[in-house]
């Protein structure tokens, strides 16, 4: 792979040289007639970073779709008795070391710390639950229409699961995390989107037409680019009306984001569309006497895509993070909502997270969502670039 | 040159006068005002105020005034008496709470600068040498996670660290026993203990994102043609390297200096309000949520006038680095 | 260009030898053969010419010479530097020798230099033509700033930049092409070299800029008495300038003789292929003949003459199958064809 480039270097740079002889493409014809996207398909299989990254988005974003389906409890349900229980063990060996199929948990039991009175779990291990799949739980739409109550996992009754464990109110931290990542990870998506509407218009416009109506676009930009995000996203949340429903706050919550985001996608496509407006074949369909509007769509919206694709994808990343820290000072989403910052709002108080480590595991998530975002970015901006192998 | 950096201050001018009035609009927009803030916290404490009490409050405080007209008064102050108002939470002018706060923040920030330009130079140069080695592997990891990770989070981690390992999570930037004492060699020292989580943990995004963006441009700038002229000269590898390439590469690192800047100093709010530092961040935000709007008003616009002044000495500094723009300017 | 002086003293050692060099490029599941068994001598004050395609190993050759190469490229075989002016640099192989080491950065800039297709490209933006020039000056010629200064404005008026003084504090955007290749070259020459490497020095340029440099560079060699390696794919250049040439075709000089030999008895299918696919001034209106076909990647392709397929006298049986010899003509002409090594001319007769 990294020796590609340097043999392309070395043997093609003066392809558009007048050179001696000719030269009509014998071999890899396939790849002569291959449309843009295959082409990028193929070169994104073959890095396999962004091939992993790819695999783990689906799968995050599946768990989205699925989420009431994948979570064995409901946003809300709670068990006061089971406060800070860590992540419970699946077992498939029993105490007497026979192999079970079905994997399962012991039920536990509290009990208070010699010294320090604190409640502890243990195992007890007289009484085991066994996994069962499917199993009927709380009432759900699934995909928001199907009203059923089957989900993926669970145990009978009394026993319970909780394999991330459980907060201090004693819901369970899987199921929330789970239905959290459908604030988190959709945010990123729908804000990204609204951005990109406006970039897509305001600097198509831009670059297009140029003269004043650019500078007029450039400095409307420049504006929102001199504000701080950070505390701009802060003192836009703190106006956000206390007891809004649900739907209104996440509204708010993805313009705040989209806010400055979208100036970074309008400069990518003003950009794009200056240099692509004087490319040859542009000029030749508007002598042709092609009309703007399909000038617009025809030739430079296909031009610039897959740079959109490669900016979109890379803004996705900052706007996890973004909603994430909001979410995490009272400042995002708030309860009854759930994201990955509202559970992490618990791990701000160094003695919560000293004493029930499991409450960063949302971090985890954090993190590894926004490594994904970004290697599945690199890998597409690599393969987009039709100057790399 | 100077009328180059003259004209470029002069057309910051409109701009910052613009950002000035977005900035109060949205400081006003919150729902509700000090008054009823004020209202509330009196309710707590037992004691009602009447609504003529409240017009009243409301009327000497102009509150009751168009925002506009309310954004002229506060303008007024600054520029003739350099007044930006009162803080209602302090009870104090804006500047006194800001003065106080000013000297730390100062601090953490450059300091932060410093370790964030001098760690990712050295690694972003080390990484595109030995491109595709270990160590660049390493690099690239620890840079890669640094930047997913939300640093705030990165700061309980360390907490976490710290207090497990020596029993103290370093909060705030100074010990019990020297909050208030008077400065001594012994609080300087506390002092560096204490900063050495927040300058990690602000400057991580930002030294990732500069190592990251070291490596590339001198990937870039190493496999250009005039490497291989400065080579077949007979110069020596280093002197290639630092000559051709690194100063190369920096072109562009020094025009997001003043990006930097800004970040820096924005940046830490979260990391402050976590870690409890005594420096701005969370003074602003506490004013933020306590409407204490010419105190929170104050602090964005001196983030947005920092962020223009970042912008602008960046494209000085590139105009004076980059020969092209240089005489690009001296022909207009 | 003096034709009838090639023939060479036996006791005389030329100035460089290259004697079957390789280069391999390890790709990602096969070994690119890119130079492949290249032999050629350059004489002291004569201009050899390497004509061929893009693509046909020339450049990477002329680089191997500086050790220039990025090190994915592994070069085997000779390249013997025999100084005149500098006794210790006898018999130097330069393949051996460490690329970022002493000794062969005492040879780049000094005794070998090199001018580069790109004047765009080659000069460093940053820096003033000026500070560029004086760089190899400082480090091989003079310590003393105000000297170097002398030689490289004195170099500056030599490639025919008026207003040197002026100039010598400029940036090369301040430069047209043809400008910033006559400063490649003044550069190039700054330190008096025994041989010119010239990577397709025109290229880049206009036709009519093209001819100026070519002049400047031939006026340049009768004064300095420099040799010359001229790399290029233009053979009006290479009759313009060269005593001697070497056609390169996929990695391996498949024809080698003097500049007339090869205009007017070119003997190997592609040298003639080349000839005629070449305009000429004043002939019937003709179109050009083209090369059928495209140069293949050379793997596999030892045991194969790599022009078979493209070839209109291919010997079926003969040219795909075994490894393709060199015959000498005569002592100044030799050609790598199974049309003229007498395992051809036997498959002919038969």
């Amino acid at each position: 792979m990294k020796r590609l480039p340097l043999s392309k270097k070395l043997f093609s740079k003066n392809n558009t040289d007048n050179e001696v002889g000719s030269k009509i493409p014998t071999d890899n014809t396939e790849d002569y007639y291959a449309s843009q996207w295959s082409l990028i398909w193929k070169k994104l299989k073959k890095h396999k970073l962004a091939r992993f990254s790819l695999a783990f988005l689906i799968i995050f974003y599946l768990g989205v779709i699925f989420a009431d389906f994948i979570a064995p409890q409901g946003l809300q349900e709670y068990q006061s008795d089971y406060s800070n229980t860590p992540p419970m063990q699946i077992h498939f060996f029993d105490t007497e070391g026979n192999f079970h199929l079905r994997p399962f948990v012991y039920g536990i039991e509290s009990t208070r710390h010699p010294e320090t009175y604190r409640k502890v779990f243990v195992e007890d291990r007289d009484v085991m639950y066994p996994i069962q799949f499917f199993t009927e739980g709380k009432e759900y739409k699934l995909l928001g229409l199907i009203p059923t109550n089957i989900h993926l996992f669970g145990v009978e009754e009394p026993g319970e699961i909780f394999i991330l464990g459980t907060d201090g109110m004693g819901r369970d931290l899987f199921s929330r995390l789970v239905i959290g990542s459908r604030v988190s990870l959709s945010i990123p998506l729908v804000g990204v989107a609204i951005s990109l509407v406006i970039g897509l218009i305001l600097g198509g416009i831009s670059g297009y037409f140029g003269g004043w109506i650019d500078a007029i676009i450039q400095r409307i930009i420049e504006l929102f680019r001199s504000f701080p995000t950070l505390p701009l996203w802060m003192a836009l949340s703190a106006a956000i009306p206390a007891g809004i429903d649900v739907v209104m706050m996440y509204l708010y919550i993805v313009i705040i984001i989209s806010f400055i985001e979208w100036t970074g996608l309008a400069r990518v496509v003003r950009g794009q569309f200056m240099s692509l407006k004087n490319e040859e074949y542009v000029l030749a369909a508007r002598i042709a006497g092609v009309s703007t509007p399909k000038i617009i769509s025809k030739h430079l919206v296909p031009g610039i895509i897959s740079y959109l694709v490669v900016a979109v994808t890379l803004a996705i990343p900052g706007m996890i993070l973004a909603e994430t820290a909001m979410s995490f000072l009272g400042l995002g989403i708030r309860s009854p909502a759930t994201s990955w910052g509202v559970l992490l709002q618990e791990a701000q108080q160094i003695d919560n997270v000293a004493l029930y480590p499991w409450k960063l595991i949302p971090l985890f998530f954090v993190i590894f969502s926004v490594l994904c975002f970004n290697f599945f970015g690199d890998g597409l901006r690599d393969a987009a670039d039709p100057y790399k192998r | 040159m100077l009328k180059y950096i003259l004209r470029r201050i002069i057309l910051v001018i409109p701009v910052l006068i613009l950002v000035s009035v977005i900035v109060f609009f949205i400081i006003q927009l919150p729902p509700g005002d000090y008054v009823t803030h004020f209202a509330a916290e009196m309710a707590a404490q037992g004691e009602t105020l009447t609504q003529e009490e409240m017009d009243e409050l409301r009327a000497t405080l102009n509150l009751d005034r168009h925002w506009f007209v309310q954004y002229l008064f506060w303008m007024k102050d600054i520029l003739l008496h350099f007044d930006f108002g009162h803080s209602f939470n302090y009870d104090e002018p804006v500047t006194a709470v800001i003065d106080r706060y000013m000297a730390l923040t100062l601090i953490v920030s450059f300091i932060t600068m410093a370790f964030t330009y001098l760690v990712a130079i050295p690694i972003g140069i080390y990484s595109a040498v030995k491109h595709y080695s270990i160590g660049d592997y390493i690099a690239s990891t620890i840079g890669f996670l640094g930047m997913a990770t939300p640093n705030f989070l990165l700061a309980i981690i360390l907490m976490y660290f710290s207090y497990v390992n020596f029993g103290d999570p370093l909060l705030g930037l100074f010990s019990s026993e020297y909050e208030n004492a008077a400065w001594s060699w012994g609080k300087v020292w506390d002092l560096a203990k204490h900063m050495v989580i927040p300058i990690i943990v602000i400057g991580t995004a930002s030294t990732a994102g500069l190592i990251r963006i070291m490596r590339g441009q001198l990937l870039d700038e190493i496999n250009k043609p005039n490497v291989v002229t400065a080579r077949s000269k007979g110069l020596s590898e280093s002197r290639i390297l630092f000559k051709y390439p690194t100063r190369a590469a920096l072109n562009p690192i020094v025009s997001t200096f003043g990006w930097t800047l800004s970040n820096i100093f924005t940046g830490s709010t979260i990391t402050a309000i976590v870690l409890n530092l005594p420096i701005q961040g969370p003074v602003m935000y506490n004013a933020l949520l306590g409407q204490d709007m010419y105190l929170a008003g104050t602090w964005l616009l001196f983030m947005a006038i920092l962020t223009v002044l970042g912008t602008l000495i960046s494209d000085i500094l590139l105009a004076w680095l980059d020969p092209k723009i240089r005489t690009e300017i001296k022909g207009g | 260009m003096n034709v009838n002086n090639i023939k060479q003293q036996p006791e005389e050692k030329p100035l460089l030898s290259v004697k079957n060099l390789n280069i391999e490029i390890q790709m990602d599941n096969a070994v690119l053969n890119a130079v492949d068994g290249v032999s050629f001598n350059i004489e002291k004050g004569k201009t050899l010419g390497l004509v061929g395609e893009s693509g046909c190993g020339k450049s990477l050759t002329s680089r191997s010479i500086m050790s220039l190469n990025p090190k994915e490229c592994e070069t085997t075989g000779e390249i013997l530097y025999n100084s005149t002016i500098d006794k210790k640099m006898n018999n130097v192989n330069i393949v051996d020798l460490d690329p970022t080491g002493k000794k062969v950065r005492s040879i780049r800039g000094k005794k070998i230099s090199m001018i580069f297709q790109e004047p765009m490209t080659a000069l460093s933006p940053l820096y003033t033509i000026g500070n560029q020039i004086m760089e190899a000056i400082l480090l091989h010629r003079t310590k003393n700033k105000k000297e170097a200064k002398k030689i490289a404005l004195e170099m500056l008026r030599k490639v025919g930049i008026s207003d040197e003084e002026k100039r010598f504090d400029q940036y090369p955007h301040e430069f047209s092409g043809g400008m910033r290749q006559r400063v490649v070259i003044a550069m190039a020459l700054s330190c008096n070299p025994e041989l010119l490497i010239a990577d397709e020095p025109t290229t880049a340029l206009d036709v009519t800029i093209q001819a100026q440099v070519m002049e400047l560079m031939k006026s340049l060699q009768y004064e300095f008495g420099m040799a010359i390696l001229l790399v290029t794919h233009d053979l009006g250049v290479i009759a313009e300038m060269c005593d001697e040439v070497a056609v390169m075709y996929l990695g391996k000089v498949v024809e080698k003789a003097s500049v007339r030999e090869i205009f007017y008895n070119p003997k190997h299918p592609y040298t003639k292929g080349l000839i005629k696919s070449m305009p000429k001034l004043g002939s019937e209106k003709k179109r050009l003949e083209p090369i059928e076909g495209t140069v293949p990647l050379a793997i596999n392709m030892r045991n194969k003459c790599g022009f078979y397929d493209r070839c209109s006298e291919r010997i079926a049986g003969v040219c795909d199958v075994k490894a393709v010899p060199d015959t000498q003509l005569s002592a100044d002409h030799s050609v790598r064809c199974f049309l003229y090594s007498e395992y051809g001319e036997e498959e002919k007769n038969a």
